[in-house]
């Protein structure tokens, strides 16, 4: 009879433990390969999975005995990263049973993220559940349970509007670039300057296909670099003027100490240009873009603060959408919980019982309505044969069951019980474990 | 009111409630729905216009009754026309209820019996009313897109997000329904006055009599072709652009309650 398995979740995330912890406890992928093998060695830990982000480190397992298990990863993360257990154990955070499922669906739709709706982590979850899954320290339970996972990431992403709104400066600026242009295709883009941000914007910008890029630098070489990176043209900094008259996009991080375009610079520009709209991304701080210049007829200004501003709007919209993805997985919790509970042996022969019992009975009326010759003396004669043979079926099922084995076998010989005789019909239909 | 009215009527209310469901719960099935809907409004309509002709002998466009009813006819096939080629989703929310006042006003005004000129001037005033009809639904939807605009630059400028922001669509498409919706109604404006110049010249013996109605519909052309030629020449477009349609319009509706009530 096996004992009873338990799910645990143990990490620590951002809000839990300062960037120095998570520093710390990060751990590499070439590090990934020992701990999950060592760990699956201990001879309470069935399953064993990792997720380590900058935002997060997380340990999953299958245990039966899950006190213990969590002590001993405990002492082995201390002992490997060679750092007193007092030092992160404050930070940790160990999640049991119905939580651990709970934790890691939300992880994976993006919930438990810094910035909700982010989609990177489901990517990062699934390279984490590769690794496992070559290392060999993923069995039923984890299988399952990273699959179910997967599938109710991709239901809150579908059925909520968590990852519709832009929440990075970049995206922001592309977003609004979008209500001013419709499409950025063809729009022609002068980065100002050269700051990280300002780069990333370029970046998202040229992504969406806008062409062509103009850089501008102070330092003409550093400009040079930057505009072979993108595919454009190195401009000197005295010609911003000109290209004005060209461009659709200026974006700017020049560091300087005041403004580097001024209203006046616009005389008789907007119509050189034909007044074709004119959108400027001022993320310098000093700003380098003269905020009167927004005051101009189809010129649109906006600065950083501009930008994080409507971030935080959509951050709250996010949020609105994340009661709609906790739904989601409070209900895919339950539905992972009636598989879980089922895996043990006695509800599986129980229900293999029940099955073939109910089979058994609908046969029975079936026929014996069409016979109506039968006395009750036949009729008893035949349920007691339909009883017989059911339980000379089920007898060598039963045994394959109760057998002890491996940890893993157990488990394994229990899901297979269970797909074999479809005992989950009210369940969902799973996919199928990737190779 | 015929039964092709009623049902006109019924699909245009029906239509507006969906655009505007649409606007709020963004919706795209109910978008489409309420398009279908205002479509089979605009097979209705068109139902009742030819009755109308059939019954009557001649066009039905002799009155402000009769008139106001095929602006509305108008505005609504003039959209569905648009429709096809910029999918602007948000305009039927104002399309729909513009349309539906015109039928629902044209419904309570009398109908006053019509004094027909002899046939060839009678000829000419149909195709001056006819085509200033339809000039004027295209202005009107110019018009709508403007103040859309208008909106949308607002927020943009302002930094103002939300609302409006979210479900209205680019500076860009809104500038290019209104252009082209310009680009329908001059041409209809301009071919209106001249037929309506030939007709005076045959009713009242002289092509320019100095009337108020003349006169404004004289500066509502002006207007007009001011704001083509600005956007041809110099390329204005954006929020001068949206202001001047909407004050064009504003002229063009006095003069349309003009025309039938001196």
């Amino acid at each position: 009879m096996a004992l009873r398995r338990h799910i645990v979740a143990i990490g620590l995330n951002h809000k839990t433990a300062p960037v120095e912890v998570r520093e710390r406890l990060a751990f590499s992928s070439e590090d990934t390969a020992q701990i999950l093998e060592t760990m699956h060695q201990h001879h309470c830990v069935d399953e064993i999975a990792l997720f380590s982000t900058c935002n997060r480190v997380e340990f999953l397992l299958a245990t039966q005995d899950a006190p213990e298990a969590v002590e001993a990863l405990k002492d082995f993360i201390a002992e490997f990263k060679d750092t007193p257990r007092h030092t992160f154990e404050q930070a940790l955070y160990v999640y049991n049973g119905d939580e651990a499922v709970r934790h890691i669906f939300r992880v994976a739709s993006s919930l438990d993220s810094m910035v909700v709706g982010e989609p990177q982590i489901l990517g990062q979850i699934k390279d984490s559940y590769a690794d496992a899954c070559n290392y060999g320290t993923c069995g039923v339970i984890l299988n399952r349970l990273m699959h179910k996972s997967f599938s109710v990431a991709k239901r809150v992403r579908t059925e909520t509007g968590i990852g519709d709104h832009a929440v990075s400066i970049s995206y922001a600026a592309v977003e609004l670039g979008r209500k001013i242009f419709g499409e950025l295709e063809g729009k022609a883009v002068l980065l100002l300057g050269a700051g990280e941000m300002a780069e990333l914007a370029v970046e998202h910008l040229v992504n969406n296909r806008a062409r062509p890029i103009f850089v501008a630098n102070r330092t003409f070489e550093r400009g040079l670099e930057l505009a072979e990176r993108f595919r454009g043209t190195a401009i000197r900094f005295e010609e911003i003027r000109n290209y004005l008259k060209e461009v659709d996009i200026v974006i700017s991080s020049t560091g300087a100490r005041q403004y580097v375009l001024v209203r006046n610079d616009f005389k008789g520009l907007m119509r050189a240009r034909r007044n074709r709209p004119l959108f400027f991304i001022d993320i310098a701080v000093p700003r380098d873009i003269d905020p009167e210049i927004n005051r101009i007829n189809n010129v649109y200004v906006y600065d950083i603060d501009d930008l994080k501003s409507a971030i935080q709007e959509n951050i709250e919209e996010r949020q609105q959408e994340a009661l709609r993805g906790e739904r989601i997985v409070d209900a895919a919790v339950v539905q992972f919980r009636r598989w879980f509970r089922a895996l043990d042996v006695v509800p599986t022969i129980v229900g293999l019982r029940d099955k073939m019992e109910e089979i058994r009975q609908k046969e029975l009326k079936k026929t014996l309505s069409c016979l109506h010759s039968v006395s009750e003396k036949d009729r008893a004669a035949i349920d007691r044969l339909t009883t017989a043979l059911v339980n000379k079926i089920l007898h060598d099922p039963t045994v394959f069951l109760k057998q002890d084995g491996h940890k893993d076998m157990k488990s394994l010989r229990v899901d297979i019980t269970r797909r074999l005789f479809n005992l989950d019909e009210s369940d969902e239909k799973e996919p199928e474990p990737e190779a | 009111m015929s039964l092709f009215s009623a049902s006109t009527m019924a699909c245009y209310i029906a239509s507006s409630i969906g655009y505007q469901g649409y606007i709020l719960f963004q919706k795209k099935y109910v978008y489409r729905l309420a398009n279908i809907v205002l479509f089979i409004g605009f097979l209705c309509h068109t139902g009742a216009i030819a009755l109308q002709y059939f019954e009557a002998g001649h066009v039905p466009v002799q009155n402000l009754h009769d008139a106001l009813s095929a602006f509305g006819w108008a505005v609504a096939g003039v959209f569905l026309i648009l429709q096809i080629k910029f999918h602007l989703m948000v305009l039927g929310a104002l399309v729909a209820p513009l349309a539906t006042l015109s039928v629902v006003i044209a419904a309570l005004l009398p109908k006053p019996p019509v004094e027909l000129a002899p046939l060839f001037a009678s000829l000419w005033r149909t195709f001056h009313i006819g085509t200033l009809v339809v000039g004027n639904a295209a202005f009107a939807i110019a018009c709508l897109v403007g103040i859309l605009y208008l909106i949308q630059e607002n927020t943009i400028k302002d930094k103002r997000r939300g609302f409006f922001f979210r479900r209205l669509p680019s500076l860009k498409l809104l500038d290019s329904v209104g252009y082209a919706s310009l680009i329908v109604g001059f041409p209809m404006l301009t071919f209106g006055i001249i037929t309506g110049v030939i007709y005076a010249q045959m009713v009242r013996g002289r092509f320019w009599s100095w009337d108020p109605k003349e006169i404004f519909a004289g500066i509502t052309w002006l207007v007009y072709a001011a704001l083509l030629h600005e956007r041809l020449a110099v390329g204005w477009r954006g929020r001068r652009a949206a202001i001047m349609t909407i004050v064009g319009f504003v002229i063009l509706i006095f003069t349309f309650f003009l025309f039938f009530w001196r």
